[in-house]
């Protein structure tokens, strides 16, 4: 097999990790309380700018830099869900759609404000590895590794921890959670703190292999959605699953045809696919 | 233990509870009994606190419960077996289980409270890691009532705990209810199977359209004549 | 109804002469633009007042603009074919999505995020097409000098004006058209599709006559647009963003209302103007912040919108003088239990 192919395919494997990671967050604030944040990869976004503002600007250390950046992600979830869900949580899907909508008007704006539309780096340059006659890039594998490591940490958190059964029990029946002794909101609170802590972590990841801008939500938001819906949106498995293959999808359809119809292939199949299966090819 | 004066409550314009009043004490086992769309499922979500009431007073041990979210309700020693038992399906009984022992005081108790659920129930035992969405009607509110039992309530409420299921096993709840009464909790029971209930209870209320039309001893009113011809078919 | 139709006829007659009447080039600009956009805000909320929430309406846009386009620069094809050649190619995606859609029971947050993906693939196409369409550069049509009917040019704005008020009203009528038919009755009835195709309403059908509208005149819209500002490009006519624009201006404006979403354009629009006499380019994303906090405001306290605030009110106050003058305390009762 072509070596560059195989280079395309395990790239793709790679990019597939941090869109998991992403696709758990969305899927897991969907799954508990019904709700699509369409503005989820500005909230990323925000986690890149975080990222760029304390560790390019003020020099933090990565580390420390990384984790307040997912601390300000994960306190935009929990406002996020208060503010702006909250208020609507029993109003149609369309008017939290629209909210939501509204805050990706508004991150994106903001952010043009504060940091124009220049492209930003935050000037970390890690090397590329030769492997077998392949360039990986090691931000890359870095990525991939760390969203491995993120969901195998929310897998544990949900499966060991009291707080992890009492979000997994909410998602299955959400009315009578409070005979439980648990108070819904906070439930809710701790899911949206979280669904933005993975975002912000994904945006940490990502801030090594891209500039930011206040647009690149838009690169990743609408393969993210497509990513879910077809893993079915919740099903937090179906999404892991999906996010490989989309991401594979695209890797080899870019090493066969420009990266913009590669997309294109990808959204076409996917509203294939959709038809197939509309709940999400991997639901029950 | 529970007292409710002149409770009103409703779901949006429509009301379903018109000034009730109704007394539990310590180590009673209560029955309300009525025909569908009486409003028991109401009075009991207005106890447990899943609805707010539009007027009237809810004390429970002294304390005023009325308006109050569900999960504090539950802090205050309540529990509600909800109407179809309503269980997580993809957690196991053993999770479910564990979820009923949310609250911290019921944490700490949380292996204790677990090996004397499954001395009760030994059937939940065998399946303690079976998912609960798998479980027979019968299993199911064995699990659902041991669930309620893991928070350590003072009061059981528990909603048609016979509904739905076979004759055979309504029998084998109603026993259930039995031997939890003699482990000494105090129950509030909300059926519509109303042989079986007077069966176990000491007294009872008959709720009707939202009113509370008779109450007295459980043996009396399974000798009042109205109760006879209209719920019992005599 | 002989009555109405002459005191219309007379509004838009003395709308169409307005322009005539000497206005700054300046503002009938505005204006146009005000109309154009407005009949796109309204496609969408033909759709968006049944709570269909479409996010695909960009590609419809784009569809609109490219075709015409793309058929004059290179074939020389008049945009009078062109344009309608465009509406039906949005017509045919319309139906490829919304057929299975529909049929599947593909709602809500899918059908969103469905549709999301053809806004997001339209302008992707085009970008990718870049050899035939110019990429992100975008196309200019190839001008033609002076006034010409043939090639839908008019380089003076008040013929424009007089276009894009046609248009506007097209699309007016085509809500008044799914108001008063049977189509309306079942979407309402269609937020419980089972009870109301027990009664024989054939929900997909109706939801699909709707989608199918609504991305015609979308892309009608979307050619008008290309044609008026002589200048196609993927980002302003196509993909997310502005189908995020036609959301905003429709729920701010009101879109359960004919004239809410026109209303949306217009503000939009000003606001947008002042912006920029005010700062220049000093505060680029001050408007679309703003948009963003106005969309998320107006979905949690005022979803009906502006206008359709307005209308609401002037509603309850006829209402009220009506009770007024029929008799008090019976239409008091009355009122008091409705509300």
């Amino acid at each position: 097999m072509d070596i560059f192919l195989v280079e395309a395919m395990v790239n793709g494997l790679l990019l597939g990790g941090v869109f998991a990671l992403l696709a758990l967050g969305l899927n897991l604030i969907f799954g508990v309380i019904d709700v699509v944040w369409i503005a989820y990869t500005e909230l990323m976004m925000a986690g890149m700018y975080a990222m760029f503002w304390l560790y390019a600007r003020y020099h933090w250390p990565f580390l420390a830099a990384a984790a307040a950046a997912i601390a300000v992600v994960a306190v935009l979830g929990l406002l996020t869900h208060f503010l702006i869900i909250g208020p609507i949580l029993d109003a149609p899907p369309i008017n939290q759609l629209l909210a939501t909508g509204g805050l990706l008007f508004f991150l994106q704006s903001f952010a043009t404000l504060l940091f124009s539309t220049e492209f930003r780096n935050i000037g970390v340059r890690l090397p590329t590895l030769e492997v077998a006659g392949m360039f990986i890039s090691v931000a890359r594998l870095l990525a991939f590794g760390v969203s491995l490591i993120g969901v195998g940490c929310l897998y544990a958190f949900l499966k060991r921890t009291y707080w992890g059964v009492a979000i997994r029990a909410i998602a299955q029946d959400r009315q009578i959670i409070g005979l439980m002794g648990i108070d819904q909101r906070r439930v809710y609170g701790i899911t949206s703190a979280i669904g933005g802590a993975l975002a912000g972590l994904a945006g940490c990841l990502l801030v090594l292999q891209y500039d930011v801008h206040p647009f690149i939500g838009l690169s990743f938001g609408p393969i993210l959605f497509m990513i879910c819906v077809l893993g079915g949106l919740g099903n937090m498995l179906g999404g892991l699953a999906a996010a490989f293959i989309v991401s594979e999808i695209i890797a080899v359809g870019g090493f066969y045809v420009s990266i913009d119809l590669s997309y294109v292939l990808a959204f076409v199949v996917f509203i294939g696919l959709m038809f197939w299966r509309p709940r999400g090819v991997f639901t029950r | 233990m529970l007292e409710l004066a002149k409770v009103s409550a409703g779901y949006g314009a429509f009301r379903a509870l018109f000034d009730i009043d109704m007394s539990v004490r310590a180590g009673e086992a209560v029955g309300v009994i009525g025909p569908n769309g009486a409003g028991k499922t109401t009075l009991m979500r207005v106890i447990s606190g899943l609805i707010r009431p539009r007027s009237g007073s809810i004390t429970f041990d002294g304390q005023s419960i009325g308006g109050r979210r569900a999960h504090q309700v539950v802090a205050a020693g309540i529990a509600h077996v909800p109407e179809n038992r309503r269980l997580f399906p993809r957690l196991s009984v053993e999770e479910n289980l564990k979820i009923g022992a949310f609250v911290p005081a019921a944490r700490a108790q949380l292996a204790t409270r677990l090996a004397s659920m499954y001395e009760l129930f030994p059937p939940l035992k065998e399946r303690r890691n079976q998912l609960a969405g798998t479980l027979s009607g019968g299993e199911q509110q064995m699990c659902a009532i041991a669930r309620a039992l893991m928070s350590g309530p003072k009061l059981l409420l528990m909603d048609e705990p016979s509904a739905g299921l076979a004759p055979v096993v309504v029998d084998q709840v109603f026993d259930l209810v039995q031997r939890i009464r003699t482990e000494g909790f105090t129950v509030l029971i909300v059926e519509q199977n109303v042989q079986g209930v007077l069966d176990v209870v000491d007294r009872a209320y008959l709720l009707e359209v939202g009113t509370i039309k008779l109450t007295g001893a459980a043996a009396e009113l399974r000798e009042h004549q109205f109760v006879r011809q209209a719920y019992l078919g005599m | 109804m002989r009555r109405n139709l002459v005191v219309w006829l007379v509004v838009i007659a003395g709308l169409a002469a307005v322009p005539f009447l000497g206005m700054p080039v300046y503002l009938l600009h505005i204006a146009v633009q005000i109309l154009l956009w407005g009949t796109v805000y309204t496609a969408w909320a033909l759709m968006g007042r049944f709570g269909m929430m479409s996010l695909g309406h960009g590609g419809f846009l784009g569809i609109g603009a490219y075709v015409p386009a793309l058929l004059w620069n290179y074939y020389g094809i008049t945009p009078w074919i062109g344009i309608p050649l465009g509406v039906a190619l949005a017509v045919l995606v319309a139906v490829a999505i919304g057929f299975p859609c529909f049929h599947l029971r593909v709602v809500g947050h899918y059908f969103a995020l469905v549709t999301l993906a053809l806004s997001e693939v339209t302008e992707r196409g085009i970008v990718a097409a870049r050899d035939i369409t110019g990429g992100s550069l975008g196309l200019t049509p190839n001008t033609v000098s002076g006034t010409s009917l043939f090639a839908l040019q008019f380089p003076d704005k008040r013929h424009f004006f007089v276009i894009a008020l046609v248009v506007w009203l097209v699309g007016l009528w085509v809500w008044h058209m799914i108001d008063g038919s049977m189509t309306r009755l079942s979407m309402t009835a269609s937020v419980e599709q089972d009870a109301a195709a027990a009664v024989g309403i054939n929900v997909p059908r109706e939801k699909l006559k709707i989608l199918l509208v609504s991305a015609a005149l979308t892309s009608l819209g979307g050619s008008m647009l290309g044609q008026y500002l002589m200048y196609v490009n993927p980002g302003t006519l196509s993909g997310v963003m502005v189908t995020l624009q036609m959301l905003f201006a429709a729920v701010v404006g009101g879109m359960y209302t004919a004239l809410g979403p026109t209303m949306g354009s217009a503000l939009t629009i000003i606001l947008m103007e002042s912006l920029r006499i005010l700062f220049g380019t000093r505060f680029i994303g001050a408007a679309n912040t703003i948009y963003g906090i106005l969309l998320i405001v107006f979905t949690i306290f005022m979803p009906v919108g502006i206008w359709g605030f307005v209308v609401r009110c002037w509603e309850r106050r006829a209402a009220a003088q009506r009770a007024r003058e029929t008799g008090a305390t019976s239409a008091q009762g009355a009122g008091a239990s409705a509300r």
